[in-house]
């Protein structure tokens, strides 16, 4: 008996010291995975899982759920997940998420959930993200489905764009009982989950195509290849298709480019380009007649989460990849997950560097980069310190492709075919934050169209306030 | 694994032609496409699930049947599997009306009755040429076409464009039918001959898009060309399509893919047609020859 308390003690001691640190997730070495697109982190197991979500205290003012965009209750899937009732957690979470196992990857959880987090005071957050995805992948291997409406309202709402926005808006619009159609302009579903972010980070068959059948299993139908503008416009959609309101998550749209020369060579790529033949088309894999540059010296220009992305893609094609960024470490966009990733599997940081000019070989192809060195000055109208060219610092880096990316303007297929409805200065569509309401009647918009590019979550975020935008809409109508 | 889409809609083929060798036509189902689509916008097809996106311009369209044809040249490993489908068989993936309409389209009917248009097709360039002018014929605009191929037998559509076409030209690179020569030399020979043209429309391959603007420069006629550079998406979101038009970028896929040809960067689009030449031409080698091709010629290492 007196064994038994000194191991239970032993045991309770190990878990006060231990309360303090996340139970730490395993990841593929990085070495071995700088050369494959398999999954990078591996997951929780159920017992890892359990004790990580068993670090929960439980806050009355859960500052958790502030700090999600889509409000999951968090400390509730907890308490559920902490007694091993998975099943339970991930129908909480299904009420507020159409994409966990997506959210559990790539939210910036750090600047959410987990940054807001009371464990986070004194030792690491509660790792959130991680038991998202663990709930998610553990219920989609057991074949659980989110639950569906209870009864139909009968009547027709449209998304555009199958992306993040539109596959969160149209899974809650199901939820309410409407009847969903959401047009897809590409041949695959999911938007920039599968044209944009990579297999190594968010694998396509097992995270997203089965999140997708969630959602369609809640009634959304999916008619692929319309380019909304072009195929059919909204107007039509709305006087000719019978749909009562329509939403608008078309997403980010055009490459910027920086305006250089040599900029139209052969092997300067915008980072949607490269990326949307490593991902949608499906070049990652070597049986792919998909054709893409591989191998050589890969300069990415810019710092954020697309440029660690482009980077670790093409390091995986056996390049060898520099990120030329112009300001430093400190102000680079990405997250922080992304940049220590990337610098373990060996992508090298050119950091207050600047291209201003590509060189270019007799056959029309990229040779090199003329680059100049920068030095920080006073903070911009963005509030980070403002690059300046340093005297005399010009130098050639070497290169053979160059993969731009520094963010996209707004495709203006839709706004441009859309009479009466608003764009900005940007000429990103109007849109009010907490319904999503545009100036046209009906139509409501949200994620990168209206804010231009951001991030997952936040266009799941919009897509939430869309459909309850377009439920009190419809139900005031009627 | 079947990857999450309407599985009920299927883009039929309900014609298929080979009009001479390598060039084939089919009638596709596109009912969307069909009931928007314009002279001058093009399609994206896509075989089957590893397929590569394919852009074409529409040759043709049939509202009523909700039809679209489109011709396309065995290039490359894509177009040859493409070559190989029958009637019955489907498109995975059939996506558009992409890009913008011709510019004729827009304009003023009574003003268009008043133009002299003169249409300089190549090639399989033929194809996107006739629904441009079909559409004037049957607004009662006649248009002067020249039509130009290598030789004789890979002339297509000469029956089609006849039946639409004010003046037919046909001219073949080697004289093995109608006139001997490129299509520049027939342009010059129609202008020295007294006839006067407001309006150019040339579309062919790049190479004869770049000598028919350059000529129609010194002639002073306003010409108009349509590119076909690689593009992924057709959107707008990969910019691959980028091509310089006098002083500014544009992507083909979005604000074109009609550009001013006196304004076209003809040598820097020809090089980025380029880009993935060995890579494609390796993948058709490949599986046109299977493991027999081992790169031994040394010319695709």
């Amino acid at each position: 008996m007196a064994a038994v308390v000194t191991a239970a003690k032993r045991e309770l001691g190990r878990k006060v010291m231990d309360v303090l640190t996340k139970i730490p997730v395993k990841e593929q070495d990085a070495k071995k995975r700088a050369t494959n697109f398999d999954e990078v982190c591996l997951g929780y197991t159920l017992e890892e899982a359990m004790a990580e979500a068993s670090r929960c205290i439980n806050c009355k003012n859960a500052h958790c759920i502030e700090g999600c965009p889509v409000s999951i209750n968090i400390p509730a899937f907890l308490a559920k997940l902490k007694d091993g009732e998975v099943e339970a957690a991930y129908q909480i979470i299904s009420e507020s998420s159409a994409l966990p196992a997506v959210c559990g990857r790539v939210c910036p959880q750090e600047t959410q959930c987990e940054g807001v987090c009371i464990r986070g005071i004194k030792g690491d957050p509660v790792s959130i993200g991680k038991l998202e995805r663990f709930v998610a992948d553990w219920a989609c291997e057991k074949g659980i489905k989110p639950e569906g409406a209870k009864e139909k309202k009968g009547k027709k709402v449209a998304v555009i764009g199958s992306g993040p926005a539109g596959l969160t808006c149209a899974g809650d619009l199901a939820r309410m009982g409407y009847e969903v159609t959401i047009f897809e302009a590409l041949h695959e579903v999911g938007g920039v989950l599968v044209y944009g972010i990579p297999e190594f980070r968010l694998p396509k068959e097992g995270v997203v195509a089965k999140e997708i059948e969630n959602v369609k299993s809640l009634g959304v139908k999916i008619e692929t290849n319309v380019v909304v503008g072009k195929s059919v416009t909204i107007d039509e959609l709305m006087t000719e298709e019978g749909f009562e309101a329509v939403f608008i998550g078309s997403g980010a749209g055009l490459p910027k480019f920086m305006g250089i020369p040599g900029e139209n060579a052969n092997g300067v790529f915008s980072a949607n380009e490269y990326l949307t033949r490593a991902n949608l088309m499906k070049a990652f894999d070597e049986n792919s007649t998909t054709p893409i540059m591989r191998g050589g010296k890969v300069a990415v220009i810019g710092g954020g989460n697309v440029a660690m992305d482009a980077a670790r893609t093409a390091l995986r094609m056996g390049a060898e990849v520099h990120i030329v960024y112009r300001r430093s470490e400190e102000e680079l966009p990405a997250r922080l997950e992304e940049i220590h990733h990337a610098k373990e599997e060996g992508i090298i940081f050119d950091l207050l560097t600047n291209p201003t000019e590509i060189l270019v070989d007799e056959n029309g192809w990229v040779c090199g980069m003329r680059c100049v060195r920068m030095e920080l000055g006073e903070p911009d109208a963005s509030g980070r310190r403002r690059p300046i060219v340093k005297e005399g610092s010009e130098f050639v880096m070497e290169v053979n492709a160059v993969i731009m990316s520094l963010g996209t303007s707004p495709n203006p297929l839709i706004s441009s075919t859309t009479e009466g409805l608003e764009i900005n200065k940007w000429q990103c569509i109007v849109a009010d934050e907490e319904l999503g309401r545009t100036s046209k009647e009906g139509v409501f918009a949200g994620g990168d169209a209206v804010t231009g590019a951001a991030t997952v979550i936040l266009a799941m975020g919009a897509g939430k306030a869309a459909a309850k935008g377009i439920d009190e809409y419809l139900s005031s109508k009627s | 694994m079947p990857r999450c889409r309407m599985e009920d809609i299927m883009y039929k083929i309900i014609r298929a032609e080979e009009l001479t060798t390598n060039i084939y036509l089919m009638d596709v189902e596109a009912p969307r496409v069909a009931k928007r689509c314009e002279p001058g916008q093009f399609i994206i097809v896509r075989l089957d699930e590893e397929g590569e996106r394919i852009p074409l311009t529409i040759c043709d369209y049939d509202r009523s049947k909700g039809t679209i044809t489109i011709v396309f040249q065995v290039v490359g490993a894509e177009t040859f599997r493409m070559a190989g489908l029958k009637v019955g068989d489907s498109f995975h993936d059939f996506v558009g009306p992409l890009g913008c309409a011709s510019e004729l389209i827009h304009e003023d009917e009574a003003a268009l009755k008043s133009k002299r248009i003169l249409f300089v097709a190549g090639g399989v360039g033929t194809a996107p040429v006739y629904p441009q002018v079909k559409w004037l014929h049957e607004r009662g605009i006649a248009a002067d076409v020249i039509v130009g191929a290598k030789n004789k037998d890979l002339l297509i559509l000469e029956k089609e464009m006849e039946a639409v076409a004010g003046n037919l030209y046909v001219t073949t690179d080697d004289g093995s039918y109608g006139r001997k020569g490129m299509v520049t030399n027939t342009i010059q020979e129609l202008v020295d001959g007294g006839k006067q043209y407001d309006l150019c429309i040339a579309i062919g391959p790049m190479i004869m898009m770049k000598f028919v603007s350059l000529l129609t420069k010194d002639l002073n006629i306003p010409t108009v060309v349509s590119l076909n550079p690689i593009m992924v998406d057709g959107t707008g979101m990969c910019g691959a399509c980028r091509v310089t038009v006098g002083e500014e970028i544009k992507f083909a896929c979005v604000d074109g893919p009609e550009f001013d040809g006196h304004l076209v960067n003809f040598d820097e689009a020809m090089k980025r047609q380029q880009i993935y030449k060995t890579a494609e031409g390796r993948a058709f080698l490949q599986e046109k020859e299977g493991n027999t091709h081992h790169g031994g010629c040394g010319n695709c290492s």
